[in-house]
Order: C-alpha cells, then structure tokens, then sequence
C-alpha cells in the first residue's frame, strides 16, 4: 500500500519532469523549434529520465534487500534464549515473528511479541528511509537536468543511448535465465553429491527417497539410485511417440497432399486445440477416465494392469503431443520441392506410391527432427504422470505396471513443506539437471538436424 | 479387335495383368488416403472423448442442493452466534421421532458444516428476524447432493457407507414434502477452497490466476518487445548476437517444471520472496512465456517491409524513430497476438507452480499479489487429487472455467489477427 502511493508519486513526479523540461525548451528557444538540436519533447524525456531512473534503481534496491536486511536486524536483537536456538528453530521464530508483526497474528511468546514489535518498527525506518531517498533523488534529479537544458543540448542522442541501453539490456534476460538455470541446479546438485556419490545417482538401481526427521530412526538412509526412474520415463515417453509419430505423421500426410483447403483451413486449428488444452486437463482425463478403462479392459482380458499403469499415462501423453508431430511433419512435408514429386508422377506412380518413396524419404531428416523435439517434449512433460503415473519406483519394462518419472519425482519431492537441506529435496534438483541436460541435447540435435534440411531444399 | 489367333490372345493377357495390377494399386492409394483420413479423425475423436468426459461429469457441478427448514431465530442462539444450534433444533423439530445421540448426528449431516453462514448473512441483513420463525432453504452436504444428481445410489443397503439407510430415509421424506431442491450453484463462482465440496468455490483461484497473468505481462511484455526490437533491427550479426538466438530458441524448449527449479532456488530461496504468492508465480511464468513473445514479435516485426524504414530514413528520422513511429505501430498486432498466445500458455501451466509452493490449502480471496493464492490449474490439480465424490464434478468444473478462459483469450488473438493482418 504505502509501496503503491511511493510509486504514484514518483510516477507523478516523472511526468512533471517531463512537462517541466519540455516547457524549459520551449522557453530557451523562445518557440522556435529549429533553433533547438533536439525536439522539444526529448528534453521532456531527458529530464523525465533523470527524476525517474535514480529512484527506481533506489526502489529496486529496497525490495531486493529489505528482506534479508530486515532478518539479519531483528535475529541480532533478539534475546538470548531465542538466539541460542538451532538453525532450523530460528527460521521458524523468524517466521513467527513476521506473521505477528504483519498479518497480527498473535505471538507466542512476550520474546516474541518484543520482537514483533521491533521488526515492524525496523521495517518502518527501512522504508521511511528508502521513500525519501528515492524522492530526494528524483527531485534533485529533476532540478539538475531541467537547469541544464540549452539550446545546443543533446537530448535526443542521450534518450536513445539509454534506450538502446535498455534494449541490450532486455536482451540479455534470457542469457540470464539460462545462466540462472544452469547455476541453481547446479549448485544444489553439487551439494546432493556431497551425501550421496554420482556413480550412485547415475547407476544405482533402487530408488526410495525416505529420509529420516532423527539421523537414529530405523532405516534412515534412504537410496538414491535413479536408473528406475529414467526407465521409467523412457518407457512413458516411448509408448507415447509409438501413439503420437504414426497419427501425427500420417495426419500431416493427409494434410498436406490430400485434404482440400477448406477441410485443411477446419481440421488444422481444431488439431491445434490438442496442443492448447493445459497438461493438467490431460492428466486427470488419464486419471479419471483412461487408466480405470485400460485396467477394466486388461481384466476383461485376464491380465493384470496397475490402477496407475504406464499404459494409461503414455497414451494421453501420446494424444497431447500428436499436433507437435503433426505440425512439424506437415511443414516439412511441404517444404519438399516439387520438382521431386513432379518427376516420380511422371514416371507413372499413384499419389501413394510418390509420397512413400519419394517425399517421405526426402522429408525425413527433418521427420526425426520433429520426433525429437516431440521426445523432448514428452520426456519433460510433468502434470500427466503425476497425476496418472505411479510414485513407486519399479524397474520395468512391462507397460502395465506402475513407474514413476524423473518429473513426477521431482515434483512429489519438492511439494509440501521440509527442510531444504535434505538431500531429499536435493535430489529434484539433481533430476532437474539430468532433465534439463537431456532436453537440451534432443533439441539441439533436432533443431541442427531441421536447419541443415530445410538448408538442402532452399 | 476380332482376332482370334492365339498370338493375338497370348499379346493380351500381359495387359489384363497390367489391368488387374493397376487396380491393385488404386486400391493401394484409396487404402493409404483412407489411413491418412482415418488418423485425423482418431485424433478428433480423442478431443471429442476429452471433452464429452469434462463436460458431461462438470455440468452438474453448476446446481447445489439445497434443503429447506424452518429456523427459528432465537434470541438466545443469535446472541452466542450458535446458528448451527438453531439449525438442528429445526431438523429436530421436522423429525420429532429422532431422538437418540447417534442418529441426531446422522440427521445434523443431512446439511452442509457450513450452512450456518446463509443465516449470519440474513441477520446482519436484517436484525428485526430475531424471535421469528423463518423457511431457510440451506445448503446440502456433498453426501447429499451426490444422491440427489444420482452419481451415489439411493438403493438402501447399496451405497456403502457415504450416506447411511436412515439418512435415505430421510431425505426421501423430505423430497416428498417439496423441500429438497437443486439451484444455481453460486457458491462455487464466489467463494473460496475448502475442504467441504459443497462449499469449495473457483473465485479465489481466479483471482490468483488474475493477478499471477497480470504481474507476468508487466514483466514479459516490455522484456519481450525490447528483445524483439534490439534483435531484429538494431543487433549487429556477430557472435554475441547468434548466441543470444540460440539461448532463446532453447529457452522456449526446456521443461516448464525446470523453470519452477529455477523459481524455487532463486526467487524463494535466495532473494526470500513470499512463498505461494502470485507475484513469484507471474515472475516464474514470465520467464516461462518471454521465449514465446519474443519469436512472435521478431516474426510480426520481419514482416513490415523495409521501405516503410528506408521511407522513414529518408525523411531525417533517426533509427529509434523509425522503430517506434513506423515500424512498431504495424508490428503491433501482430505482436499482441504471439502475447495473448503466450499468456494462455501461462494461464494453463501447473508444474512450476507447484515448485514454488502454489499447492497450499487457501481459503481466502487474495486481495494482493503477495498474499498466498492458489491459481485455475493448481486448483483444477488439488480437487482432483481429493477423494471425495462431489470434487470429481466440480474439478471437471473448473477445468470447464480454465478452458472457457483459454478459449476465449484465443479467440482474441483470431480476431486480433483478422482484423488488423496486412500484407504488403
């Protein structure tokens, strides 16, 4: 609240700015703009820029900081019988503290209550100091760069030096997501390795993930070897390309050499709307609908199918992912020349004949292009099987039987609230690096091996 | 041909293989485009399959039982808030003959734990009911509305143990009198979650979902078109550009739920932002759909022509005039169109979510992105995940709200796209 009237007000202090350089320009000039270097409303800009910037990088720096500031105040305060607690006790009476002091729950403790009370006034002081800061700025700012302005000032290289600034800026977002991806997992990764070895990880065979709350319990150890769990996804991810490449492959064909516009302008977009529905529809259509009808269907037939079988997870996760097949293959299949079918007509083959043996094979690189990223996507897809597949980490091959996924594993792990420093909870983040490993391979491959083909045809 | 020597009829027969192999390979093809026909329409069958089963398990989710007593307003219970009292004392009175402990309990769980609020919110609206008898019509329990929609049979003996012989009983006598009957379901539009089905309601996660949408397009709009721009007319080709392409085309392909990894390790642990809030969720989802916009609004820019800028240039404008006079404005639609796309892929995402701890039990309406809020697929997720009977129809309903959402936020960017699409 008192955040949203600093920035309404520093918001207005802005566009004063900008009214107050403009009309400074205006005056300089005595209203003859060709006299200026820049327009009039570039020294609006200029100024603007220098009441607004200083402030927001104050404001960006207070909200990044207050947090941990404020914590590392109040845990110094607090008395002794509080500060003598353990690590994870004194996360807890941080929490408690905070609660009191802004949600006004009420304490347990009057050590508690005392500390409240000091966290609210600390944070108080932290803002009153952040808002005037930022407003001294703005202001100081705004008079500096409007007492500035004269005629041969040149604003507008300076305003688009900042915004190209910005936009290099912007640009480099997703270089830091990457770079932000790849440290977090690794790092805690690397603290997961430090309780339980790679070669483990990479190639134990048995998965049960129970760590104990006392280091004395019965079976307090628990193991961390995930091949279970990489068959598992793999037999997942299988049973859903065996679904998806021959419907979406095949439907591409139709699509492109067969179906009239208007059929093709109709089925396209309704194909698309596979892609659209969110996994989470998906996965309780699996729960609910397809695994009890696989396993009724399996008894029907004398076999025994789990409630939670691979079958059932695969099969939607195969209908989810058929227009990504289909999509691909169809732009694929049209960027062949058609010279090539032209040619096989001319020799007297039927349509049939043409599309198998000469515009399949010519199409196929980038087929299998289109196969991987489909894989990729399968392997990385995570609401189906948590809602459909299994949590029991059985190493199988028989798609009837229940198995459990690196996603589903990461997820069951990192849901609810434990200590973060388990390597239970660790281990998600160990899955997540092998997971995300893995589908940058298939996709670069997949997109090398696309680029190359469609380079071939060009 | 009237010859008849056996030359003749010998050069002949060839030909009539030739006619029966021709025919072998028609059928070939009628064969292979009929394939090709038939995988579209499994296809569709699927999705019909997908939303015949929402839709036929969800409807019934939008009607509510309810059931009608007469309350009396006692001074006493009104003054000790002990509205529930009132109600059983007017279930006793409909059902003198029930008088043991036991099967009071059993005739108190006809109606709903919560039914006491309808009777708070009539008093606060009228305080002058205090000392009157009046007909409530209350809300049912889930056990009971389950049996009244058919989805638990009424059979006694049959229904296991969801709603016992007597309870039936009851409630066939109560239907007799016309006092049983199915209304609009506004609880689940208005309310919040909780653990009774009868009184769980979507509002809540909507407005999450609200909130969560809008702090990701305030990030990822700006982020997104900034990129597009400086990557389609200001970035030198060198290496550092090739690989920021690069990062970005990979980016769009990792899994979400390594995006929820990312969320957790940074924005909970590391920067200590609030744990369950929509503020944390939209930063995580914008990360998520930044790739999306940025491909769009790089495809929507490369179509405007290069005269539009050369004409620009011409004119003395500088370089960051024409992108922002000229070839912006025509890139726009094009660009709210991959936006739109991008935050109904955002709106439909679950996984990351659940990584930053947006599966908590929450009752109340956040009232700002930093208070802890659920969102339409996380909800959609923990009804699904309750036993209950009652929540199967009503997590069909909110997948039916969620895909009314998508639908219609795609239906934007179609017309968004008729309307404004220009080929030069």
């Amino acid at each position: 609240m008192q955040l949203l009237v600093l920035s309404l007000v520093l918001l207005a202090l802005t566009a004063l700015g900008y009214r107050l350089g403009r009309g400074r320009a205006l005056a300089v000039i005595d209203c003859h703009p060709r006299h200026l270097h820049s327009l009039p409303s570039y020294h609006g800009y200029w100024v603007a820029m220098w009441c607004g910037l200083p402030a927001l990088l104050v404001l960006a720096g207070w909200l990044m900081f207050e947090p941990s500031l404020l914590r590392a105040l109040v845990m110094s305060a607090l008395p002794a019988e509080l500060a003598g607690l353990p690590d994870e006790r004194l996360a807890l009476v941080y929490n408690e503290v905070r609660n009191v002091a802004r949600y006004g729950h009420s304490a347990s403790s009057a050590a508690v209550a005392d500390a409240a009370r000091h966290y609210a006034s600390l944070r108080q002081t932290i803002f009153a100091a952040a808002a005037l800061a930022a407003l001294s700025l703005a202001i100081a700012g705004l008079v500096y760069a409007r007492s500035r302005i004269h005629r041969q000032l040149r604003t507008r290289n300076r305003v688009e030096s900042a915004i190209r600034v910005f936009l290099i800026a912007a640009s480099l977002v997703a270089i830091f997501t990457t770079i932000g991806i790849v440290l977090s997992l690794l790092f805690e990764s690397l603290r997961f390795f430090q309780s339980v070895s790679v070669s483990e990880f990479l190639f134990g065979t048995s998965w049960s993930p129970q760590m104990a709350i006392r280091s004395d319990q019965v079976g307090s150890s628990g193991a961390f070897g995930a091949v279970p769990l990489f068959t598992g996804t793999l037999l997942i991810a299988g049973i859903a390309l065996l679904v998806a490449v021959p419907l979406g492959l095949l439907s591409a064909v139709y699509m492109a050499e067969y179906a009239a516009p208007r059929f093709r302008a109709v089925v396209k977009p309704l194909l698309e709307i596979l892609a659209g529905i969110p996994t989470v529809v998906y996965g309780f259509f699996a729960a609910l609908t397809v695994a009890p009808f696989i396993r009724d269907a399996g008894t029907a037939l004398g076999l025994t199918v789990a409630s939670e079988s691979a079958l059932a997870a695969g099969l939607v996760m195969g209908i989810m992912i058929i227009p990504f097949v289909s999509s691909l293959a169809d732009d694929v299949i049209t960027a062949v020349p058609h010279s090539l079918r032209e040619g096989s007509y001319g020799l007297g083959a039927t349509k049939s004949e043409t599309i198998t043996l000469v515009v399949l094979p010519a199409a196929l690189p980038g087929i299998v292009g289109g196969v991987l990223l489909a894989a990729s996507r399968a392997i990385g897809e995570t609401m189906i099987v948590v809602m459909a597949a299994g949590l029991a980490a059985n190493l199988t091959a028989n798609p009837l039987e229940a198995v459990t996924t690196v996603t589903t594993q990461i997820v069951t792990l990192l849901v609810g609230d434990q200590e973060f420093d388990s390597p239970k909870t660790l281990a998600a983040f160990a899955l997540g690096l092998v997971l995300f490993t893995i589908t940058l391979a298939l996709n670069m491959v997949a997109l090398s091996i696309v680029n190359r083909y469609r380079e071939k045809y060009d | 041909m009237t010859d008849n020597s056996p030359t003749a009829a010998a050069a002949h027969r060839p030909s009539l293989d030739a006619a029966a192999h021709v025919r072998r390979r028609y059928a070939a093809e009628r064969r292979f485009k009929a394939i090709g026909l038939g995988a579209i329409f499994l296809a569709l069958g699927f999705l019909a399959i997908l939303l015949w089963t929402i839709v036929s398990n969800g409807l019934s989710a939008f009607m509510q039982t309810y059931i009608r007593v007469d309350v009396r307003f006692d001074a006493e219970s009104v003054a000790g808030e002990d509205y529930q009292g009132a109600i059983k004392s007017a279930l006793y009175a409909r059902f003198p003959a029930v008088e043991s402990r036991g099967e009071r309990r059993e005739l108190a769980a006809l109606l709903s734990s919560g039914a006491d609020t309808a009777l708070r919110r009539m008093l606060t609206a009228d305080p002058s009911l205090v000392g009157t008898t009046k007909p409530v019509w209350l809300v049912a329990s889930d056990d009971v509305d389950m049996a009244i929609k058919g989805h638990i049979s009424r059979q006694p003996g049959a229904s296991g143990n969801r709603l016992t012989d007597r309870q039936l009983g009851w409630l066939g006598e109560l239907e007799a009198a016309g006092t049983v009957e199915k209304r609009f379901n506004t609880i689940l539009l208005s309310s919040g979650d909780s653990r009774e089905p009868e009184l769980a309601g979507l509002w809540g996660a909507v407005v999450g979902s609200v909130f969560s949408l809008v702090i990701t397009l305030i990030v990822s709009f700006p982020l997104g078109v900034a990129t597009a721009v400086y990557l389609e007319e200001f970035a030198p080709k060198n290496r550092w550009t090739a690989l920021i392409e690069v990062n970005i085309n990979n980016l769009a392909a990792v899994p979400s739920v390594v995006f929820g990894l990312l969320g957790l390790a940074i924005f909970l642990n590391f920067l200590g932002m609030p744990r369950s809030a929509p503020l944390v969720g939209g930063l995580v989802l914008a990360l998520i759909c930044l790739p999306t916009i940025i491909i769009a609004g790089r495809a929507a820019l490369k179509a405007v022509p290069p005269s539009i800028r050369e004409a620009a240039l011409g004119l003395g404008a500088s370089r960051l005039q024409v992108v922002n006079d000229h070839v912006l404005p025509l890139a726009m639609p094009g660009i709210m169109t991959g936006t739109i796309l991008g935050m109904a892929h955002a709106l439909g995402e679950t996984a990351p979510l659940l990584m930053i701890g947006m599966v908590a039990f929450i009752v109340d309406i956040p009232a700002s992105p930093l208070d802890p809020s659920a969102v339409l697929p996380v909800q959609v997720y923990l009804w699904a995940d309750s036993p209950e009977r009652a929540f199967v129809e009503r997590t069909s309903a909110a997948i039916m709200a969620l895909l009314l959402f998508l639908g219609a936020m795609n239906l934007a960017a179609i017309l968004l796209r008729k309307k404004f699409e220009r080929r030069w």
